[in-house]
């Protein structure tokens, strides 16, 4: 049954492997609320980056449908929903330039050309992040994994999407580093609670538990657990 | 190269006589399938020299250079034959539409190892874009703009030095056979109008039509197909 206070559901999806009678993802059914907070935990190779893609759609999925408020989403409607779900890759990519710059390209597609570059927004998250405002002009080029993440994040949180799918945003960071981004999307999360949502892949059990959100753990492509 | 020479003069003695032979006979439906074979082949061998492919590269190979090829040649044919019935003529006919067959493979084959390389290096970012909203000509539009370019490179490398480095065949074997000088010029312009305009053609119609087969209606990467 579809209640109001779901963002994004996932209904019976599977997704097939490179092997015959493979399942990567297998009749996954789960749900974000609107303000939840989700931990997604298991091994690797358990389905859990693929179950965030494929809650942003990035995957072709061979059975199963992806609800967004109640609605399937597909076609020309996909750019708008990933505009509201943004899914962060665990080893983000960055453009050429300076921090800036990668964090004004989103500004350039049709979903997001309203939306302002809010720099004093930036420089108050990066204060969280113990980073200076040069950070902003630093180049791209020669941030470390940890700060290209740190990037990405900002990048993403800047957009004021209603879910977060965070796909082991710290997995490159140290423990101060990590302990601030945590403190930076559950203060950005706790901005908005009744609206932002968060889903947050880990592999720490230490992440998971200071998180205090509802966790969801994987097993072979199925959720064994949390939903 | 031994081989190489075998080959160069054996394809050479056989076209002579296959040439001979359809000069001879004048017969269109010659002609036509003539022209069809060397379309056929100058696809195959544009797609050979990709080292990549997925499901449609030989379609939309053949597609482009025929269409791009034929429609070229075909305009450039009723300009130079205004006013006469010499368009079906094989030795008008067979010479131009080999000269733009030619170019227009080594566009479409460039173009289409430069898109396909493009995509897979820039895999991570295009993946990016498109989480956080971007449609699939947004993060596909500089691969695409890079391969076209790159089809191009030898055109535009061959039209900013012609006459000053070499002399083109065509006009080479207009001089020989005694045409003034003027005339064979105003026919190599002709030429190099046509071969640029074909390869331009055949090269922006394979990319767009990778690009369609690549990005689906979706807007997902289909990066699996890519073999």
């Amino acid at each position: 049954m579809i209640t109001t206070n779901r963002l994004v559901e996932a209904f019976q999806v599977s997704r097939r492997g490179d092997a015959p009678g493979q399942w990567l993802l297998h009749d996954v059914t789960m749900h974000v609320a609107m303000g939840e907070r989700l931990v997604v935990v298991g091994h690797s190779g358990s389905g859990k980056t693929l179950l965030l893609r494929a809650l942003s759609l990035l995957d072709r999925i061979e059975q199963g449908a992806i609800l967004w408020r109640g609605q399937l989403v597909q076609g020309d409607k996909i750019p708008e929903f990933r505009s509201r779900v943004i899914y962060l890759h665990q080893r983000p990519p960055l453009g050429e330039g300076t921090v800036e710059d990668n964090l004004k390209l989103p500004m350039s597609f049709r979903v997001h050309a309203e939306h302002p570059f809010r720099r004093d927004q930036i420089i108050s998250w990066l204060e969280i992040l113990h980073r200076p405002a040069t950070f902003l002009d630093k180049q791209s080029r020669d941030l470390s994994g940890g700060e290209a993440q740190l990037t990405a994040l900002l990048r993403a949180i800047q957009l004021d999407p209603d879910v977060l799918l965070l796909d082991e945003p710290t997995s490159a960071l140290d423990q101060q580093s990590t302990e601030a981004v945590e403190t930076l999307i559950t203060t950005w999360q706790a901005e908005e609670p009744g609206r932002r949502s968060l889903v947050l892949v880990t592999h720490d059990s230490g992440q998971a538990s200071r998180m205090q959100g509802r966790i969801v753990r994987m097993e072979s492509g199925r959720i064994s657990h949390g939903e | 190269m031994l081989i190489a020479t075998v080959r160069t003069v054996l394809q050479l003695l056989l076209v002579g006589l296959v040439l001979e032979w359809v000069f001879h006979l004048e017969r269109w439906y010659i002609v036509l399938g003539l022209l069809l074979l060397m379309t056929v082949v100058a696809s195959i061998t544009s797609v050979q020299r990709s080292k990549r492919r997925f499901p449609g590269i030989w379609i939309n190979t053949v597609v482009s250079i025929w269409a791009a090829s034929w429609a070229t040649s075909g305009f450039g044919l009723l300009i130079v034959t205004w006013g006469s019935n010499l368009w079906f003529q094989p030795q008008y006919v067979i010479p131009l539409v080999g000269m733009v067959l030619g170019n227009t493979m080594n566009g479409c084959s460039i173009g289409l190892s430069a898109f396909v390389d493009a995509l897979i290096g820039q895999k991570d970012e295009l993946e990016a874009s498109l989480a956080l909203g971007a449609t699939r000509w947004e993060a596909a539009r500089v691969p695409v703009r890079h391969a076209v370019r790159m089809g191009m490179i030898p055109i535009v490398n061959a039209m900013m030095i012609v006459g000053v480095v070499s002399l083109p065949g065509m006009m080479t074997g207009q001089l020989l056979a005694g045409t003034i000088p003027i005339q064979a010029v105003k026919y190599q312009i002709v030429i190099m109008f046509m071969i640029a305009s074909a390869t331009a053609l055949g090269t922006v119609s394979v990319v767009l039509l990778s690009y369609l087969r690549l990005f689906s209606k979706d807007h997902q990467f289909l990066a699996k197909r890519i073999r």
